[in-house]
């Protein structure tokens, strides 16, 4: 569904004091893809330009070299294709958990009232129904970063990119929201792209994972994860899990 | 009501302290009038106050209203187009430091003695607070939530109205909150340099005869309104920003 074929950019950092200008390759020659309801991971060390590769694919950016191809149209510099979430939930102080979630319904003029009955539901579905009338500074972090899921999905998007989205989150809530995502990806199978730096999430949530290596970025080891869904807490123990892990630990760390 | 009690307090003890001095020392009332003669003064003035207040208060909200409605008008653009912004925001801080009280006799010279150079006066006071923490409140948004919208397609527009605007809103109110006390002291100002009607005028009359009490009794009138303007925009603020407040 989505394709990325050979990207690369690089930036011109502003120059120090003799004003001189450096490039900073951030993306070498990365190719990767995604079909549809795939659940595909990104890891990388820190500052490898993960967060670039989001910023290509939702059009904010434009690459130097290669072809971004969403259902074999090229998107490239094209926004409204993806929804975006990030690791602040980034929900409006003055909307109300529910009129949060209508966020990206509005942006497509679609009438207040029927979105908030869309999104009604989905807070119903996953037990959200009664923070609907709250502010979001009344929920807990972990619930906050639900609604900001539910938003990101209700937006109706082609892809959904999710970036680092437990990353300030504590171990346990985190893993609550581990199960709380597989489930939801089990019923409604998103198309989802999904930045990490954690091994352990990665395995646990993808059908396939991408390693990059740090600056500038390529494609290191690509695995696919066929453990069967839904997916139990004990696989972490597995020992095919566990190889995973080495395999993936390895190619980050070499 | 009980966080204000030790505020309370202490202006009582002041006033007490004042009422004490003046008696204690026998000072004249026309240095400095005793808290009681004050008092006593505004119950006897209180129809004459309010004739002038009635007058100061309407030329205080409409320049106020003029303020907001230019101050939106102006801010808005500016954070809507950035070549506006740059261009007109130094000239703004620049006029705010023209002082007033240098404006205030041309636009008599202009404009007469009516109403109008009152209301321009409040308007030039107000405008600047009001427009400042409008734009400040606009520029603050959150980059990444900005960001958020545009990979959902979202327009500049759309950005604006949904994010940027309801999000300067808290900005917006300290700006109005701090111009609803500036703008009955502009309207006083307006009046001293040349009116009919007005505490201005109640006030110059007043210290001309030597009636310090009453000046004092004009200083208190002023200083309520402003309380009252203040208040309303405080009340108005937790009733349109409830999820600020709470």
């Amino acid at each position: 569904m989505l394709k990325i074929v050979g990207v690369s950019k690089t930036y011109i950092a502003g120059g120090g004091k003799d004003r001189e200008n450096s490039l900073l390759p951030t993306l070498n020659n990365i190719s990767l893809s995604i079909s549809k309801g795939e659940f595909v991971s990104i890891i990388g060390p820190s500052g490898c330009g993960k967060s670039t590769l989001f910023n290509l694919i939702s059009g904010l950016e434009q690459p130097d070299q290669g072809r971004i191809l969403l259902q074999d149209q090229d998107i490239i510099g094209e926004k409204g294709h993806v929804s975006y979430m990030m690791q602040k939930d980034l929900l409006l102080p003055w909307r109300t958990i529910l009129d949060n979630c209508i966020l990206g319904l509005e942006l497509r003029q679609i009438a207040k009232a029927e979105a908030r009955k869309k999104a009604m539901q989905m807070l119903q579905e996953f037990n959200l129904e009664k923070f609907a009338s709250s502010y979001p500074p009344h929920l807990s972090g972990g619930m906050r970063q639900r609604v900001a899921f539910l938003r990101t999905m209700l937006a109706d998007k082609e892809i959904l990119l999710l970036d680092e989205p437990f990353g300030a989150l504590d171990a346990l809530t985190k893993s609550e929201m581990h199960d709380w995502l597989a489930q939801i990806c089990q019923k409604y199978h998103p198309t989802v792209l999904f930045i990490t730096h954690d091994v352990e999430e990665a395995l646990f949530l993808s059908d396939r994972i991408y390693v990059l290596s740090s600056r500038p970025a390529d494609v290191k080891i690509e695995l696919k994860v066929d453990f069967p869904r839904p997916r139990q807490r004990r696989i972490l123990v597995d020992q095919q899990f566990i190889k995973m892990k080495k395999e993936l630990l390895e190619a980050l760390f070499a | 009501m009980k966080k204000y009690l030790p505020s309370f307090v202490t202006f009582l003890l002041l006033l007490g302290l004042w009422e004490l001095v003046v008696r204690a020392f026998q000072v004249r009332s026309f240095i400095l009038p005793a808290p009681s003669l004050i008092g006593k003064t505004i119950y006897r003035t209180l129809p004459l106050l309010g004739k002038h207040s009635l007058h100061t208060i309407t030329e205080a909200l409409i320049g106020f209203s003029l303020a907001i409605a230019a101050g939106i008008l102006l801010a808005v653009l500016m954070g809507l187009v950035p070549f506006i912004k740059r261009t007109l925001y130094p000239l703004t801080v620049i006029s705010q430091t023209v002082p007033i009280m240098a404006i205030a006799p041309l636009l008599i010279i202009w404009f007469g003695y009516g109403m109008l150079p009152k209301v321009i006066v409040v308007a030039l006071v107000c405008f600047f607070p009001i427009t400042v923490s409008l734009v400040e409140g606009l520029d603050n948004t959150d980059n990444d939530m900005i960001k958020l919208l545009l990979a959902m397609g979202a327009s500049q527009w759309q950005i604006f109205k949904k994010v940027k605007f309801p999000g300067a809103m808290p900005a917006f109110f300290s700006g109005m909150k701090i111009s609803a006390t500036y703008s009955v002291m502009g309207a006083v100002i307006g009046e001293w340099l040349g009116a009919s009607k007005g505490l201005g005028v109640f006030m110059t009359r007043s210290m001309k005869s030597f009636l310090t009490e009453q000046v004092f009794a004009s200083i208190i009138v002023i200083t309520l309104l402003s309380l009252i303007l203040f208040a309303l925009i405080e009340i108005l603020g937790r009733v349109l920003m409830p999820w600020y407040y709470q």
